[in-house]
């Protein structure tokens, strides 16, 4: 097995939201501190560092993953999508997004983009999820000022409405 | 007053928020997301493993000589640049931010590194050795004032730091005369809110003029700024403080980020550059704040029908190791409102705070709240158990009557209006109580383990800033001083084309002041929603604030809204002025409304706001004479009723009131001993609600903290000190599993104190429903004696008894030696080695061989025959730290058996351990057997805890693979190294 040297960087290059970015990475930096300080997209939170809160969940290869439970180097080719990603233009809301907003599913907003990322995830993969698989993919996340009430609910309808387009674009 | 009556104004209106947009999008500004100049340098700390301990030496040598390392400090450096932090009782005891020559709790910050990067920070922290002599903590409140018990602070001489005795209306006289006296003992836990963002300080400081410029998490009460300014010995002008545009929740917890204010702004003086700290979730959960535990006797006197006449309460509060400003203020906060929801004449109490060595404690939603009614009202479920009586009868029986308010408390609070008995009724029929009572019967005929509980709650908010001299006796008030009132500011500005800005000193963490504030402003004005922004940021050495200023004890909606309100009001005046002389009528007949300022007998006749608003920037010669501008305005306000305590101590600690009525249905499995909320309702009188949606936000954030706290959460400690509960998969937040919807009902008693009728809401139910569950669990398991959190294995115990110790025989097991509290390991195991047992011998006395062996060793030095010394690098689990281990051989009986005893230390703990090799010859070389004990404590474990004993087996593993590979070198190098392994693999037997 090769040993890394902690101050040795090394190049990583990967997708972010859709843009090839490439920066250099000591070989132990989380990809949690890459991407908000290297790279300097701070939408993605930190709230533990040990994998437990969910804030910095994001997507990888359009898999839900825990920023803080990678390394930057890990990242490597990979395709990777953060809250920034989530809004379909300036000025705009995503569905699940403007959910949200209308049933006020947020309150200090720090856990809430890792939350949108699961979600989206989610929505992606199961648009027919219903309630129990809602709150058992919140599960993975903490949320400590809404109660967890009015995220379900923004959940629910953002869902909702997804279906009702499909089903009107069929 | 009783249905809600919606006008057509925004205020009342649960309108989209206007934070949303940019948190949804992630382009929220929290501290850590905030642009740093380009050499600013980031902190770690090093932090005591030892719960109590002299601090004899540190060596920082190889820490300042590491590349990138700016400034490292000690607590004798920080302390040489500054004051120590305002204690606010009178007592002989300093209060230093980081430890100098005792430290006093685990997690206390002894080493203070300031590098080019946080990661090269933490390198240098493993370079930093302190040399510690650890004393005996003292951990329980009780103990703590034991006559033998360890003194934290030798100036001192004691860990009781105050102790005041109260006396209202005649007590003696009422339970002299009572039919029955009744009483309960709780002991109410330690926990915390514990916001998702931690904490974040960036600071500079300016040599040329001697000035800090601090930009914090900090949530307020702005009084700490005087304790900061204090404690960096500057003028408050040279101690400029400013909160981030947006904060990750705080709940009370961000005011203890203030010693972490004066360290890092003393690191930035030190290492002349910006330095910026950002606290992890281990730091936090172990050494930011915490609420207070407090061991509480509570008796009352009661009458045969279950009237309570008099109330005795006896209150230890546990502190921690230090008294933090505003400390004692949790175990004040609440003493106007000792009786609770009640009316109740005749009170005596005794407060007692005492020192232990835990973390210091501070604000904590609910503030005080909890710890009065957990024993509060398990005391008056009780009363209605002996004495035979309903329940729901006994409160409503003792409830502060509905024709008597404005109603003042035996202890001096002015309770500002409600109808508790008409909102208890409402929630008794539109929460079903009756139904609920049905489905308990229900469950008991099927053999199930269902209980209801009831709580009944005032729930204070805006604190009276002179409820904290309350501690001080009536002769050392009068001496200082009245101390009394809390000033909320609100600036409302309009610009050159008439667009209005709002400015508070309210920093919010999540609470949606922005959107609330534009309601009330846009209300006045009459403007859209759009037209008013609303700016929350605060700066010193801007911005109008006060020591009131910052967001705590639920004072926004009722202070710092209705301040902003009469600002707006203010203009509106002047505004009317002007518009009735461009309108030709007189200024009471002009209104706003849609934009436009016009004649209300003729809205025809009418003017743009945005015209009449622009005349004080463009023609200021147009606006009547006396009538003044109408660019910004600036309102504070204080309220009168907020008086100083009496000289009887009397004290209203708030201005307002609300009122809680909780009942839940509760059932538990009889099998695993878990508590499921079935039912929860919960009534609630804020006042005049201003956006029903947040308010209701508020409710169901206070009430999932609640569930935890009843439930899951502790700051744990080992009895030796130690800090047991370090990661959140320890500490035990409620996720959407464990969180049930409560029913949210409303009750609507304008407060007559507030310029909007409102009253607080944030923190009601983090008083009300950790006493409700566990009136419930009481109901549903016939057990009075009940200690959160409530856990599984607790209500087990309840039911079940105490587990059993295993069945499983032990063979010979020792006694485990590790010390009371430590986490004990042990374990055995043999390996086959290919060698002679004179060989091994000699192995295991080589420092060579040891440091090739010793997992993760850097460095192995003989310091006698029988003493080694190892520097070793260790990972268990999340963390992994340096550590050094002093190793003593004795019972040595050549070539059979050594005993290898020894103690380890570092920056993540320390352990001690025993262990007794055994060699024994066999055909092909010799069987290697060992047998360890050992003790762990320090960060360790309460971050590694539940690794530690796999953890401890795979290090064990380790080294005797190596021994195994180190002796059998010879022969494994004819042989592939695959093979090697796969042998030692099947050679290593483990019987642990």
């Amino acid at each position: 097995m090769s040993r890394l040297n902690a101050h040795e960087k090394k190049t990583v290059t990967f997708k972010l939201n859709g843009l090839p970015v490439r920066a250099d990475a000591e070989s132990r930096m989380l990809l949690s501190d890459f991407i908000r300080h290297e790279i300097g997209l701070t939408g993605t939170h930190v709230g533990c560092e040990h994998g437990v809160c969910g804030a910095c969940t994001i997507q990888v290869d359009g898999a839900p993953a825990r920023a803080c439970l990678m390394l930057a180097v890990q990242a490597e080719g990979a395709d990777i999508r953060t809250v920034e990603a989530l809004s379909p233009g300036e000025g705009r809301l995503s569905t699940l997004q403007a959910a949200f907003k209308r049933h006020h599913g947020l309150q200090c907003g720090f856990c809430t983009p890792g939350i949108l990322m699961s979600l989206d995830a989610l929505i992606s993969a199961r648009p027919d999820a219903g309630r129990d698989e809602v709150r058992d993919h919140l599960s993975g996340h903490l949320c400590r000022c809404t109660g967890y009430v009015t995220i379900v609910e923004a959940a629910l309808s953002a869902l909702d409405e997804i279906r009702r387009e499909v089903k009107s674009n069929v | 007053m009783n249905e809600l009556t919606r006008p057509q104004s925004l205020v009342g209106q649960s309108v989209e928020r206007v934070e949303d947009a940019s948190l949804l999008k992630g382009r929220g500004r929290y501290i850590d997301d905030l642009p740093t100049r380009r050499d600013t340098a980031y902190a770690a700390f090093l932090r005591s493993p030892h719960a109590h301990a002299e601090i004899r030496a540190i060596d920082t040598d190889k820490a300042k000589a590491h590349l990138g390392v700016y400034a490292v400090l000690t607590g004798e450096d920080v302390a040489s640049l500054t004051n120590s932090l305002v204690v606010g009782v009178k007592a002989d005891v300093e209060c230093w931010p980081m430890a100098r020559d005792r430290a006093r709790y685990v997690g206390e910050p002894v080493v203070l590194v300031v590098a080019e990067s946080r990661y090269i920070a933490e390198d240098a922290l493993d370079l930093v050795e302190v040399t510690y002599e650890t004393l005996p903590p003292v951990m329980d409140p009780r103990a703590a004032l034991a006559d033998d018990a360890p003194v934290l602070h030798p100036s001192l001489g004691t860990n009781l730091i105050n102790e005041r005795s109260f006396r209202y209306g005649d007590p003696e006289a009422a339970f002299e005369a009572a039919a029955h006296r009744i009483s309960i003992t709780t002991a109410y836990p330690r926990n915390s809110c514990t916001p998702i963002e931690t904490y974040g300080v960036i600071a500079e400081y300016d040599p040329g003029e001697d000035a800090y410029d601090v930009t914090a998490n900090f949530q307020g009460p702005f009084s700490i700024h005087a304790v900061l300014s204090r404690a960096l010995k500057v003028p408050g002008n040279r101690m400029r403080l400013r909160t981030p545009p947006d904060s990750g929740g705080s709940f009370g917890v961000k005011q203890g980020v203030f010693p972490y204010v004066v360290l890092i702004a003393i690191a930035a003086r030190v290492a002349d550059r910006p330095v910026k700290w950002i606290e992890d979730r281990l730091e936090h959960l172990t050494a930011s704040v915490s609420a207070t535990n407090r061991v509480t006797t509570l008796e009352a006197a009661v009458e045969p029908d279950g009237r309570i006449t008099a109330l005795s309460w006896d209150q230890i509060e546990d502190c921690g190791a230090h008294l933090r400003a505003p400390e004692p203020a949790t175990l004040y906060r609440m003493h106007g409102n000792m009786t609770g929801a009640y009316a109740i004449d005749n009170v005596a109490i005794r407060n007692r705070v005492v020192l232990t060595n835990k973390t210091p404690t501070g604000l904590n939603r609910g503030f005080g709240g909890p710890q009065i009614y957990f024993p509060l009202e398990r005391l008056v479920h009780k009363i209605a158990d002996e004495l035979g009586l309903d329940r729901l009868d006994v409160i409503r029986k003792n409830l502060v009557p509905s024709d008597a308010f404005p109603y003042r408390t035996a202890t001096g609070a002015l309770l500002d209006s409600g109808d508790y008995e008409a909102a208890l009724d409402r929630a008794v029929t539109k929460g079903g109580l009756g139904e609920l009572m049905a489905r308990r019967d229900a469950a008991r005929a099927e053999g199930r383990l269902y209980g209801i509980g009831l709580t009944a709650a005032v729930e204070p908010s805006v604190s009276n800033m002179g409820y904290i001299t309350t501690v001080l006796t009536p002769e050392a008030r009068a001496k200082a001083g009245p101390k009394n009132g809390a000033q909320a500011v609100a600036t409302v500005g309009i610009d050159p084309l008439g667009s209005v800005t709002v400015k508070v000193a309210s920093v919010p963490q999540g609470q949606g002041h922005r959107t609330v504030l534009a309601q009330v402003v846009a209300d006045r004005l009459g403007l859209p929603l759009s037209a008013v922004r609303v700016n929350t940021e605060l700066d010193t050495n801007r911005d109008a604030w006060s020591i009131a200023s910052g967001n705590y004890a639920s004072r926004f909606a009722p202070a710092v809204a209705g301040t902003a309100r009469l600002a707006a009001d203010r203009l509106r005046g002047r505004l009317a002025t002007i518009a009735a002389a461009q309108l030709n009528v007189t200024a009471d007949n002009v209104d706003f409304a849609d934009g436009k300022v016009f004649d209300r007998g003729n809205p025809d006749n009418s003017v743009s706001f945005a015209r009449v608003a622009a005349a004080s920037h463009w023609a200021p010669g147009t606006v009547p004479e006396g009538t003044g501008q109408t660019i910004r305005e600036t309102v504070f306000w204080t309220p009168d009723e907020l008086t100083a305590p009496t000289a009887e101590d009397g004290i209203n600690s708030s201005l307002c009131h609300g009122f809680i009525f909780d009942f839940c249905g509760v059932e538990i499995d009889r099998d695993t001993g878990v508590a499921r909320i079935d039912r929860y309702v919960t009534m609630h009188d804020c006042g005049t609600i201003l956006h029903p949606g947040m308010v209701d936000g508020q409710v169901r954030g206070g009430f999932a903290q609640a569930v935890g706290a009843a439930l899951y959460e502790e700051y744990a400690y080992g009895a030796d000190g130690s800090f047991l509960t370090g990661t959140l998969a320890d500490y035990l937040i409620p996720t959407v599993m464990e969180t049930p919807e409560p029913v949210i009902l409303h009750f609507e008693s304008p407060s007559p104190f507030t310029p909007l009728g409102a009253k607080g809401v944030g923190e009601g139910n983090c008083m009300s429903t950790p006493a409700c569950i566990a009136n419930a669990i009481a109901d549903a398991t016939g057990v009075e004696d009940l200690t959160l959190p409530l856990s599984p294995s607790k209500i087990s115990a309840l039911i079940h008894g105490d587990e059993k110790p295993s069945a499983r025989p032990k063979n010979d097991a020792k006694p485990l030696k590790a010390r009371e509290g430590e986490r004990a390991l042990s374990g055995e195991g043999s390996a086959e080695v290919s060698a002679t047992r004179e060989d091994i011998w000699a192995m295991l006395l080589d420092p060579k061989t040891l440091e090739a062996i010793i997992p993760g060793a850097h460095k192995v030095e003989k310091i006698s025959d029988t003493h080694f010394r190892a520097d070793v690098t260790l990972g268990v689990g999340p963390v992994k730290g340096r550590y050094r281990a002093d190793i003593e051989l004795s019972d040595m009986v050549e070539p059979e058996a050594v005993t290898l005893s020894g103690g380890t230390e570092g920056a993540l703990g320390s352990g001690r351990g025993q262990g007794r090799i055994t060699l024994t010859a066999t055909e092909n070389g010799t069987c290697v057997s060992y047998s360890y004990e050992a003790g762990i404590g320090g960060k360790v474990a309460s971050i590694g805890g539940r690794l530690l004993d796999g953890a401890a087996r795979v290090v064990i593993g380790q080294f005797f693979q190596s021994l195994a590979r180190y002796a059998g070198r010879g022969k494994a190098a004819e042989a592939p190294s695959t093979g090697v392994l796969a042998r030692l693999k099947s050679l290593l037997g483990r019987r642990a």
